[in-house]
């Protein structure tokens, strides 16, 4: 039995912030649950999808996070609760969905996670999805300790049935990946039957039709359920206040800044004069909440994790106060006294409070940080974002990086979003030149090769992954066919989704529980599309770098590459060597080489290491995974490569 | 062995590594044991793109009272366990004061600027001298070749953790920590196991 399944109502298990986001909503009975991998959201998907090969539920990985959200409105029309996760650029992709979903209501509790990722820790982008909840007109809740991830996430299916609309639930990465133990609750038997009950009169919101029309009346309807939930939120537990009847200065958090407050509060011991406010019900915001705690203090200091969507939501509730309340000194990003961007943290917020109550605030004594700071940046070397030794992307941007080089055209890649974004750093030979959301590598190229109509001379190129494919790629390579671009993409397909933890795609032969699923054919879709498509093992250098130069010769159209080879991750591989790999210490000179240090300081595989005694390169045992791509690389054939039997 | 007193409360531990060297699972590990004997914890982790030899990082707060933060404050250190040294020395800038204990594994994992010969690795005296510098008291062992002795590379986050026991800065009840094992493998490997936890701790008595 899946280990989130056990465990009686009352017992306390250290658990992850998204395993308690799981527990919540299977003790909130769920059954229909869809999503896309995205760090730090991936975990509540898999760990479902193990959940339901013990209990009724339904879960998938869904090509994109546009259709995941449509899935799971499905499940809580048919009268089922459903549960979507995502990281926050994924509420992009589902948001013209949610925008409809959020006007025509639900049925069956429907509950769309986004968990964020502040400071971009493991994204490429810093963006705050809570003003959705404002524009789409949809609650927001945003639990602020690790019971809460289960409670909140639990009352958010009964809030969303009580609304009949979706509701949005925030976590962060430091509540998502941290751990901390939590009481667990009661699972309830599983299993409603689903039925999509739409027969009854065309507006009645359990039995007819779930549309969004007609268009203001539904609107109306929508933000009456906006004021039913700001009722709700008045009394809500979840909202919660520690510290003295009339702080000084009273903090208003939420999320994980809740516990760094708590934490800044108590380093600085300010517990007699700072009160926290903890908000988890934070759109739309119970007036009657802020106002009564407004009143107890003239000094407000805001703390959040993004944007100051609270503090700009609080300011109005105060302004429109002013008169009977007076002018309340409200803090937080906008003033200046935390950055505009980054994450959260302790340290930040007790310096905040420091020079706002006048006190000195030095953890440890300077010659100390002095001292340490010294020692580590002279002898701690940086660890620096790289591929792993036997990742296929290092030999695809070898090759295109080569190949456009020789070429001198000044030819580009436009990259998309995975482990192989990181082609357009050294690890990549900085092939990669543009950089942006899921699928728009190619969607730049369909517009770069269209720009040779009117003078254009570079070679357009674009990457994109065998999952990125499939999520939004595919429009976008339509789009280059109909509009006659002249482009090339290169699908590096690794066979899985590697940058998230190798989960799987339509392109392979499994789904969600480890089953086999149909799997659909990448060259195929392509030439269905009306591309021109080869397919080369990137490991064999000599025939990838000769196709992708044929590509670039051939001026017209648009041309697909398939680079296969399966990532060091994959089930396929791992563990298993291709190649014994040896240097000849007869042909590596080294330094006299002439190469200039070439496999080292330029290809830069781990597996490669600079022996400084030798003086030559040597192969790091223990890293490398036998790929023989060095072998092809070494210009002097120092490099040897066996096959493993 | 379990004597239920913490030195100081929260106990701020930071567990720290290379990406794949296993300091999540360690930190787990730590964390479940000192669970199952009545602290409450809290378990803040950072893995960003550690998957490729990043640096990792583990926030342990162990405590009578619940809801510290997953981040600790810059300087709140009070012991780093380290499986690769120089991390040892990136914590201790950070949350390192003078009070800090410091127990690091010796087997060096070298960043990808340093095996291409672009930046230099200090030497084992020179780490130990540094980490000396900035702590309080600093234990040293190669967790990792002990762990080859025992068989594979894997034994190395058991060692630590007995190693770490053997410190005697918290109360890690090795019954208890069988006990943590026998829920996750099989006998034969809880054995195996128990044997370096308890050879990490006879490693760093004085």
């Amino acid at each position: 039995m899946f280990s989130l399944l056990t465990g009686k109502s009352g017992e306390r298990r250290l658990m992850m912030g998204n395993e308690a986001i799981v527990r919540g909503a299977l003790e909130a009975g769920v059954q229909v649950v869809s999503g896309y991998p995205g760090t730090p959201a991936s975990e509540i998907i898999h760990d479902l999808a193990q959940t339901s090969k013990d209990r009724e539920m339904y879960v998938e990985w869904s090509t994109n996070e546009k259709v995941a959200l449509e899935v799971a409105a499905a499940g809580s029309f048919a009268g089922l609760r459903a549960l979507c996760a995502m990281k926050q650029v994924g509420i992009n992709v589902a948001s013209d969905f949610l925008l409809h979903l959020a006007e025509s209501g639900t049925r069956g509790g429907c509950v769309l996670v986004s968990c964020d990722d502040p400071g971009a820790i493991a994204s490429d982008n810093e963006m705050d999805p809570r003003y959705y909840a404002k524009f789409i007109e949809i609650p927001l809740l945003e639990p602020g300790s690790f019971q809460e991830l289960k409670e909140i996430t639990k009352w958010a299916f009964e809030l969303s049935e009580e609304i009949r609309n979706v509701v949005l639930l925030r976590s962060v990465s430091r509540l998502s990946h941290a751990s901390a133990d939590i009481v667990l609750g009661d699972i309830p038997e599983a299993g409603l039957r689903p039925h999509f009950k739409c027969d009854g009169a065309f507006i009645d919101p359990m039995a007819g039709a779930v549309t969004t029309y007609p268009v203001v009346y539904k609107h109306q309807l929508q933000q009456g359920k906006m004021k039913q939930a700001a009722e709700i939120f008045e009394n809500s537990p979840f909202n919660t206040y520690v510290g003295p009847v009339q702080p000084e200065l009273l903090i208003i958090t939420s999320s994980a800044c809740n516990l760094y407050a708590r934490e800044a509060v108590r380093m600085l011991n300010l517990q007699q004069s700072v009160g926290i406010l903890k908000m988890a019900t934070v759109w739309p915001l119970p007036n009657c909440l802020i106002e009564k705690h407004l009143r107890t203090t003239e000094q407000v200091l805001i703390i959040e994790e993004g944007l100051p969507f609270m503090e700009e939501n609080i300011k109005v509730v105060a302004m429109n106060l002013v008169h009977d309340i007076g002018v309340k000194k409200i803090m937080g990003r906008h003033d200046g006294t935390f950055p505009a961007v980054d994450g959260q943290n302790p340290d930040l917020i007790a310096k905040a409070m420091a020079k706002i109550f006048d006190l000195l605030y030095q953890p440890v004594a300077e010659d100390y940080v002095a001292l340490s700071t010294q020692i580590a940046t002279e002898n701690a070397p940086v660890r620096e974002l790289g591929l792993c030794p036997g990742c296929p992307h290092r030999a695809s941007f070898f090759s295109l990086n080569r190949v456009l080089k020789q070429d001198n055209r000044e030819g580009f890649v436009c990259g998309d979003i995975g482990c192989y974004t990181l082609g357009a750093l050294p690890a990549g030979f900085n092939a990669v030149k543009t950089a942006h959301s899921m699928g728009s590598g190619t969607g730049l190229a369909s517009g770069f090769g269209s720009l040779k109509k009117f003078g254009l001379k570079q070679p357009v190129v674009s990457v994109c992954g065998d999952s990125t494919f499939f999520h939004t790629v595919m429009p976008a390579l339509v789009n280059a066919v109909h509009q006659d671009s002249d482009m090339t993409l290169v699908v590096l397909d690794n066979s899985g989704t590697a940058m998230t933890g190798f989960q799987p795609h339509p392109g392979i032969a499994m789904d969600a529980q480890g089953n086999p699923a149909p799997k659909l054919d990448i060259p195929i879709i392509c030439e269905a599309i009306g591309a021109k498509v080869s397919i080369c093992d990137t490991f064999d250098m000599e025939t990838t770098q000769r196709t992708l130069q044929a590509q670039l010769d051939d001026p017209v159209g648009v041309k697909v590459v398939v680079l296969r080879q399966p990532c060091v991750m994959s089930p396929e591989k791992k563990g298993k060597k291709l190649y014994e790999i040896t240097i000849d210490e007869e042909i590596c000179r080294g330094e006299n080489c002439g190469c200039n240090r070439f496999c080292t300081r330029v290809f830069k595989c781990p597996g490669l290491v600079w022996d400084g005694e030798k003086k030559m390169t040597g192969i790091n045992e223990a890293l490398c995974n036998g790929c023989g791509v060095c072998a092809s690389v070494c210009p002097s054939g120092a490099i040897q490569r066996k096959e493993v039997a | 062995m379990g004597d239920m007193k913490l030195t100081r409360d929260p106990y701020n531990l930071v567990v720290t590594g290379v990406g794949g060297q296993g300091t999540v699972l360690a930190s787990r590990f730590i964390g479940e044991t000192l669970s199952a004997q009545g602290f409450h914890l809290v378990i803040g982790d950072t893995f960003g793109a550690a998957q490729r030899g990043g640096s990792v990082m583990s926030h342990l707060r162990i405590s009578r009272e619940e809801g510290w933060s997953p981040l600790m404050g810059k300087g709140q250190a009070d012991m780093v366990v380290s499986f690769e040294p120089i991390e040892a020395l990136r914590v201790l800038s950070d949350y390192g004061n003078p009070r800090t204990k410091v127990l690091s594994n010796t087997r060096p994992l070298y960043p990808s600027s340093v095996m291409a010969g672009q930046a230099r690795y200090p030497s084992r005296q020179e780490i130990k001298k540094y980490i000396g510098e900035i702590s309080a008291i600093a234990k040293f062992f190669d967790a990792t070749g002990e762990a080859m002795k025992l068989g594979s590379p894997v034994f190395a986050n058991t060692l630590m953790i007995g190693a770490l026991s053997g410190m005697n800065v918290l109360p890690i009840d090795s019954d208890v920590f069988r006990q943590v094992l026998s829920g996750k493998m099989s006998e034969q490997k809880v054995e195996l196991n128990m044997t370096a936890f308890e050879i990490g701790a006879a490693l760093v008595a004085d």
